[in-house]
């Protein structure tokens, strides 16, 4: 018998999604057995408080968790998140339910012999709940006790080999598409540079020095799996200098139907017969390729790359072979002066291991000394560049000067020259502006 | 219970402490033939709804079957997850950014075998464990934030939305039957930890009503000049009280100017926002941020509120489905919900989906506001 009745709950049991409701269930019952005679760390029936405590929410509109506290591993800023019931005596199973965010593997591969270790170890010292996985992409586990925080990061440093992830005023989890292991698109190893930047700055996730959260994220492509443009404080976005490469005799194929458009995505409609003209030509939004003759041509020079040709043709057309990256810089949702997409600081950059990504880390660097120097408490990198000027990244950021980098130049002509920049400086006599002007 | 020690030992904490490690190396959890043909990948196609196949340079192909979670899961499921990746993948899987779980094979008709397999797993309460799709022109599985199960900020609940959102839209995620992928996600509060800024449909929880001042506590807990700075608005200044004869250090609302982000309250837990009138959910729609033919794009505000209905807030999936049908019969094929919206007009997106355009539709935060206006006379009736 359920420890709390949750009949607004239940009703989320039916339907064809997954219910998380169900879940929980099954996961209090099984806490319930505990066929493995485990000497459970944290309160058994935590699953059902849970719930018992989500029911109150639906009932009363209103959350039931306490506003943060301050808990962590010692020597961290980051990785552990307090949380606390506002109504423990209900339900003293979760009165005290800590988040741990775990540092997720680049791309969120897994063997089944990791995800069972974590299993294992969050089934003994935590709730057995999980978010599988954060917005940013951490492994996120859900409800443990303070008593536990230090035993479980030392059994997933010295058991799991896996360390946590950030939270607080530092960089968080840096997260990367899938990239080079299963896609053809990828234009750089996203997963491997993710990864040597989790590591080379492992300080900065863990002890916050930042003004606020800072964010790394990887697309290999411009098609964006891991919305990196849109949430980034840096994204780096795969890109290419060449041409695209054409495989006349697929695009033939496409055309006359042997095969499918867009990979088979649009398969579930009837949208009639493949229109290469119509589907492919007329939707470049650079009118840069035209289909004369049975054959498909791009003028590359006038690509913007935005991969529709290639994604309603991906076995005729591959990206080209001159590869690397794009950063933009400064996205964030809308707290606190509305929303901002990352703006293009660098067009291109090459993505190179054999110098351990150098380039990149004097970029990264470069903006990071200055956002510390300049940006006021709680301010994104992205908002101190709208108060400094997009210029003064420019530079903090060591990158030249592109007129890639606006869309359009600036309508107006307040111009912020410096003293250096003007013929005879600033300074001057007004004792010699009175022999031609009278008073 | 026996407290268990891990070996740490809280005497000696820097004793064989490790730190710093990071995460493995993801090559550690690559499966065999995703290792071998790394980087070498030729081309992909879509099978069938929720069954990609990518072939190599090398004559390799992988099969992936992609399903949907609800992404609170517990290890009881995670556990029935790696039993099916053991059984089927050799024991490697993988999650996608939205959530799903994608199993690989190397064996079409077996990866076809697995699509069936999972399909017809159930949990007692009759929803489908691990549903098939979230490929191509559909709806795929939509990030999400806490909510009620585990914030202290948010304005409604994620895991319920997400999972009436869901249901309601089903069809949609096991086909792919709409003129171009449609994100759906959702955030809680305003503070967006789900970054559904750029969604095609966004589900956002918000609050309306400005905060409670704690004014005997206030002092003790916060910081009153942190407060003060965090209000983007200038709202919140220093203030005292007089409560039974005793004066307290507290700070006082410029109400008219709260635009309810609840950013104080993140500085200090004495200004509590959330009410259960107040409280519910704003939908916005026509963002992407994928470079595809058209820039990324913001959503925008199409609902400004919709009350807090649990547990399947009907209202909002109503909404969600009308829109969801009106661009489905309206857009183009390729053609994203947002760009389908800006080519017949705003105007017209608001006829078509039978959405009231009220005033709060009208942008009036800062600068960008002006961009949002019209600035000609063209226009449509």
């Amino acid at each position: 018998m359920a420890k709390h009745k949750t009949p607004l709950l239940d009703q989320l049991e039916s339907g064809p999604w997954p219910s998380f409701v169900s879940d929980i269930k099954q996961e209090a019952e099984s806490r319930a057995k505990n066929e493995k005679g485990l000497d459970y760390q944290i309160p058994a029936d935590c699953p059902e408080d849970l719930l018992g405590v989500l029911e109150l929410s639906y009932n009363d509109g209103e959350t039931h968790w306490k506003h943060g506290g301050i808990v962590g591993v010692f020597g961290y800023g980051g990785g552990v998140i307090g949380r606390y019931c506002d109504q423990p005596e209900q339900f003293p199973g979760v009165a005290h339910f800590h988040t741990i965010r775990v540092a997720q593997p680049s791309g969120k591969f897994y063997t089944t012999k990791f995800l069972r270790d974590v299993c294992d170890l969050w089934d003994l010292r935590g709730s057995g709940l999980t978010n599988m996985h954060g917005a940013t992409g951490d492994i996120v586990l859900l409800g443990t006790q303070t008593p536990q925080l230090e035993e479980i990061f030392f059994e997933l440093t010295h058991n799991l080999n896996n360390d946590l992830g950030g939270s607080g005023s530092n960089l968080r989890t840096p997260a990367a598409c899938m990239g080079m292991s299963r896609c053809e698109y990828a234009c750089y190893d996203s997963q491997e540079l993710c990864y040597n930047l989790t590591q080379e700055y492992q300080d900065e996730l863990h002890r916050p020095a930042f003004p606020y959260k800072f964010k790394f994220k990887f697309d290999a492509c411009p098609n964006g799996c891991v919305a990196a443009i849109a949430r980034s404080d840096l994204s780096f976005l795969g890109t290419w200098r060449d041409n695209i490469r054409v495989d006349q005799e697929a695009v033939a194929a496409y055309v006359g139907g042997e095969i499918a458009p867009n990979a088979g995505a649009h398969a579930g409609r009837d949208w009639g017969k493949f229109d290469i003209v119509k589907e492919v030509v007329d939707l470049c939004p650079s009118n840069a390729i035209s289909y004369e003759g049975g054959k498909l041509s791009i003028n590359d020079k006038e690509c913007v790359r935005c991969m529709h040709c290639i994604n309603t043709m991906p076995r005729a057309l591959r990206i080209g072979e001159d590869t690397g990256c794009s950063i933009l810089c400064g996205a964030k949702a809308p707290i606190l002066d509305g929303p901002q997409m990352g703006s293009l600081l660098v067009p291109f950059i090459e993505v190179n291991k054999d110098d351990d990504y150098q380039a990149i880390k004097d970029v990264i660097e470069g903006v990071w000394d200055w956002w510390m120097e300049e940006g006021k408490n709680r301010e994104r990198v992205g908002e101190t560049m709208k108060r400094l000027g997009f210029g003064a990244l420019v530079r903090a950021a060591g990158v030249p000067i592109d007129a890639r980098q606006v869309q359009e130049p600036r309508h107006n002509p307040y111009i912020f020259w410096k003293a250096e920049e003007v013929e005879g400086g600033w300074e001057r006599s007004i004792d010699d502006f009175r022999k031609r002007h009278q008073r | 219970m026996a407290f268990i020690s891990s070996g740490y030992n809280p005497e000696k904490p820097m004793e064989n402490r490790i730190t710093d490690i990071g995460p493995q190396h993801f090559t550690e959890f690559l499966q065999p033939v995703i290792k071998k043909n790394f980087g070498k990948w030729l081309y992909h196609e879509i099978l069938e709804a929720g069954v990609l196949k990518h072939v190599a340079e090398s004559g390799d192909a992988v099969y992936t079957v992609r399903c949907g979670t609800a992404r609170l899961m517990t290890v009881t499921h995670i556990r029935e997850i790696c039993d099916i990746a053991d059984e089927w993948c050799g024991g490697y899987l993988r999650f996608t950014t939205r959530n799903n779980i994608e199993f690989m094979l190397e064996d079409e008709a077996k990866a076809l075998e697995l699509k069936k397999f999972l399909n017809g797993q159930k949990f007692s309460g009759g929803s489908i464990k691990f549903p098939v799709g979230g490929t191509g022109a559909g709806v795929t599985n939509i990030v999400h934030t806490q909510g009620w199960v585990h914030c202290h900020t948010p304005a409604t609940d994620a895991s319920g939305t997400v999972k009436a959102t869901m249901d309601a839209v089903f069809d949609q995620f096991t086909d792919m039957k709409l003129p171009a992928p449609v994100r759906i996600s959702m955030a809680c509060c305003l503070n967006m930890c789900g970054a559904v800024h750029c969604s095609d449909i966004a589900i956002l929880g918000i609050h309306r009503k400005p905060p409670i001042i704690d004014h005997k506590y206030l002092d003790n807990l916060c910081e009153i000049p942190l407060a003060v700075a965090a209000c983007p608005t200038g709202a919140v200044r220093p203030s005292k009280v007089e409560i039974d004869g005793e004066t307290y250090k507290t700070v006082a609302i410029k109400e008219e100017r709260c635009m309810f982000c609840g950013n104080c309250y993140t500085m200090c837990p004495s200004l509590p926002l959330a009410d259960k009138e107040g409280d519910g959910i704003a939908l916005m729609v026509g963002g992407k941020v994928s470079n595809r033919i058209t820039k990324p794009a913001f959503s925008k505000v199409v609902v400004p509120f919709i009350p807090n209905n649990p547990p399947r807030w009907p209202e909002m999936t109503d909404v969600i489905t009308r829109i969801l049908n009106a661009y489905s019969e309206g857009a183009n094929k390729y053609e994203r919900l947002g760009d389908w919206a800006a080519r017949i007009g705003w105007e017209r997106f608001f006829e078509v989906c039978d959405l009231e355009f009220t005033e709060h539709l009208i942008d009036d935060f800062r600068d960008p506001a002006y961009y949002t206006w019209r600035q000609t006379t063209q226009f449509k009736w």
